[in-house]
């Protein structure tokens, strides 16, 4: 039993299983305070999300809707998760979204590519975007932090501002893909079939998986990944081992925001949601994935069940009784799961000094 | 070219109010990025406090109890920030990203319950205060004059006495450069850090209010505040953690700000037709150069960003 618990991984499932179970209690407590008599089936609901229909057909189509969205939010905790362990802090994973699906909408609706160009162009764009904050980081020593945020805001004004050039003058949506270039859809791969006809599900999901593993392949198994793990570790020590701290860290941003580029694609190429050119905040989806990479232990594999949480819980506030409560609830119980992860440090070490107060006792009881 | 004028006022008045609050935290040796839910928590408070005043209220009255429920929710939401980063050794970057999140999903839940309830249709996250607002501002000629700019002045040079001439202000900054030097003389870090982020609190929670009663009579808080605790932050390291400096850098950048707001109201400007977009990308822009220019040179606090640990030579 002590064996297992002294393992990495098992510390860090039990820290996010305790964030989890203390960030819903936190939303049925604050779902509590706006109206009790609901509260219970409220926060069953969130935590139902598909589950909530009876028909098996339906459910399952509505997992599939869960899924097309969970793809590209693992991709954007890939990219956090890529960036931090090279002591990075890539809020800026935001607008390299936000970039990635201007430029995937802008290739398919206005240029007229394929989906691969598309997906490609997204990638590049995204990476562009890191790589501008890996430059001020390493040679005008500007936070990534307050650089990635200022660069959400300049993506998300021209992203804007350039996809007007893809919709039609009375609706604020951009052109749907289906009937405007379908060659650029994602292909479905015959998934539609498992889930119930949903004909967003296909390609991005296995894609999103595949980049998780090779993720966790580039970090633990390579050269570079080392390089990169150094770096975060200690700059100057990594700077005098003869490593390239100043390349390495504006090349962990780009591929960061490659990622990041990618998960905006991944989720407008499947049609399902178009970009609306009048919204006036950055769209979530990159600020969750901190949720997402932090909740997964900054581990590629945890990240992918990590953003399937998330993912699902955030659909889930859509299925409570919208007449009392209101769906952002659900943002409310992520916030502060992402809050909870910074006392997984504090949690870890209680737990490592009771494993090591009892064995000092064995000992001391073995002596005697 | 009076309302251009107005606006870098007031939207120096933001900045310069929550840069102060930034300033304070990471002089203690706290990174405060939660400065953008503060604000946001802050607004909702002040916001709730002129739509439960009721109306008829003297003006000196509502704008003491806006400004006292601000600053008071502010302190309280700060105190997240201060628990996880003091005591739990919590990572200072991580801590202030969730507030900013969840600072903006708490004030929409709140807000849209409370509207909810009193009207079941009401499902929108706006709170509207166009009369209680009149009390904020007086009209000098077309001016409008705000009450904020006196309080910044002000707090701008209380800020500057209480850092540099008082021990309370030397004892603050010492835990920010050398938090085991700053112990050995009997200074209690951990009280001091705790001044800092709640400082940062009061000062982020008022800028809140201060910004949406900036040219608005109503708010949709699902908005946040669009980024302004981040551009406070930029504000912050171009005036060098420095009271004064800060003001001014908070006038360049008020002024940017204002002119995306005012532009329409100059003809030369409409008529090289820039897009609205450019316009508001130009504060952000403005702020990376400036970045990009001053951060090499950077006199940050030393021990900013670096929990305390008594144990740690």
């Amino acid at each position: 039993m002590k064996k297992i618990l002294k393992n990495q991984g098992v510390q860090s499932f039990l820290s996010s299983l305790l964030c989890i179970v203390v960030g819903l209690l936190i939303g049925f407590v604050v779902l509590l305070i706006i109206e009790p008599s609901g509260a219970g089936e409220a926060i069953t609901s969130i935590i139902k999300n598909f589950f909530g229909y009876s028909r098996a057909n339906m459910q399952l189509k509505y997992m599939g809707n869960t899924l097309v969205k969970t793809a590209p939010l693992l991709m954007c905790s890939l990219s956090i998760l890529f960036a931090y362990k090279v002591g990075l802090f890539n809020i800026g994973a935001a607008g390299q979204y936000v970039v990635g699906s201007c430029a995937a909408l802008y290739g398919a609706l206005v240029l007229g590519w394929n989906w691969i160009a598309c997906v490609i162009f997204a990638a590049v764009m995204g990476a562009l975007l890191g790589a501008i904050s890996g430059l001020l980081k390493a040679y005008c020593n500007v936070n990534e932090v307050i650089s990635g945020i200022m660069l959400n805001w300049i993506s998300l004004y021209a992203t804007n501002m350039i996809l007007t050039a893809a919709k039609d003058s009375a609706s604020p949506y951009t052109y749907a893909l289906a009937s405007k270039n379908p060659g650029a859809v994602l292909p479905t791969l015959g998934l539609e079939g498992l889930f119930g006809g949903n004909r967003y599900v296909g390609l991005a999901i296995p894609l999103s998986i595949i980049f998780a593993i090779l993720v966790y392949v580039v970090m633990e198994k390579t050269k570079f990944g080392y390089e990169l793990k150094a770096t975060g570790y200690n700059k100057n020590a990594a700077k005098y081992a003869g490593m390239a701290e100043k390349r390495n860290i504006v090349l962990s941003l780009l591929i960061s925001g490659a990622l990041a580029g990618i998960a905006g694609s991944f989720l407008y190429l499947t049609d399902i949601e178009q970009w609306q050119v009048t919204i006036s905040s950055v769209p979530e989806m990159g600020f969750n994935g901190i949720a997402a990479a932090f909740l997964g232990g900054l581990n590629p594999i945890g990240s992918i069940f990590a953003s399937f949480f998330i993912q699902h819980i955030t659909d889930g506030g859509g299925h409570v009784n919208l007449d009392i409560y209101c769906s952002q609830i659900s943002d409310l119980i992520s916030a502060f799961i992402i809050y909870l992860c910074g006392f997984v440090g504090f949690v870890k070490m209680v737990m490592n000094n009771s494993i090591k107060k009892s064995e000092e006792k064995k000992e001391q009881g073995g002596a005697n | 070219m009076v309302l251009l004028i107005q606006y870098t006022l007031l939207f120096a008045c933001i900045l310069s109010l929550v840069a102060l609050g930034g300033c304070f935290s990471e002089h203690s040796g706290i990174i405060n990025l939660g400065l953008e839910g503060i604000m946001v928590m802050g607004a909702m408070g002040g916001a709730l406090a002129m739509r439960y005043l009721p109306i008829g209220t003297n003006g000196f009255v509502v704008v003491v109890v806006t400004i006292l429920a601000s600053i008071l929710v502010g302190l309280i939401y700060s105190a997240l920030l201060g628990v996880a980063a003091i005591h739990f050794n919590a990572d200072q970057t991580l801590v202030g990203t969730a507030m900013n999140i969840l600072g903006t999903a708490l004030a929409t839940v709140i807000v849209k319950s409370i509207n909810t309830a009193t009207n079941s249709d009401d499902h929108s996250s706006i709170v509207q205060y166009i009369e209680e607002k009149k009390a904020f501002v007086v009209d000098i000629n077309g001016f409008q004059f705000s009450w904020f700019m006196v309080i910044t002045l002000v707090l701008v040079i209380v800020a500057y006495v209480v850092l540099y001439k008082t021990k309370f202000g030397l004892r603050l900054m010492a835990c920010g450069e050398h938090p085991q030097a700053a112990d050995s003389v009997g200074i209690n870090v951990y009280k001091m850090r705790w001044a800092g982020v709640l400082i940062s609190g009061v000062l982020g929670g008022l800028g809140g209010i201060c910004y949406i009663t900036t040219g608005v009579s109503e708010w949709q808080f699902e908005y946040g505040v669009a980024g302004f605790g981040f551009l406070s932050l930029a504000v912050m390291i171009f005036g060098k953690w420095k009271p004064q400096n800060i003001a001014m850098a908070a006038l360049l950048f008020g002024f940017f700000r204002a002119l995306s707001n005012v532009y329409m109201g100059f003809p030369s400007l409409v008529a090289m037709g820039i897009p609205s977009g450019i316009y508001n990308m130009i504060p952000y822009i403005i702020s990376l150069v400036v970045l990009a220019f001053t951060s090499k040179q950077s006199r940050a606090p030393k021990a900013e960003g670096i929990p305390y640990d008594k144990g740690s030579r």
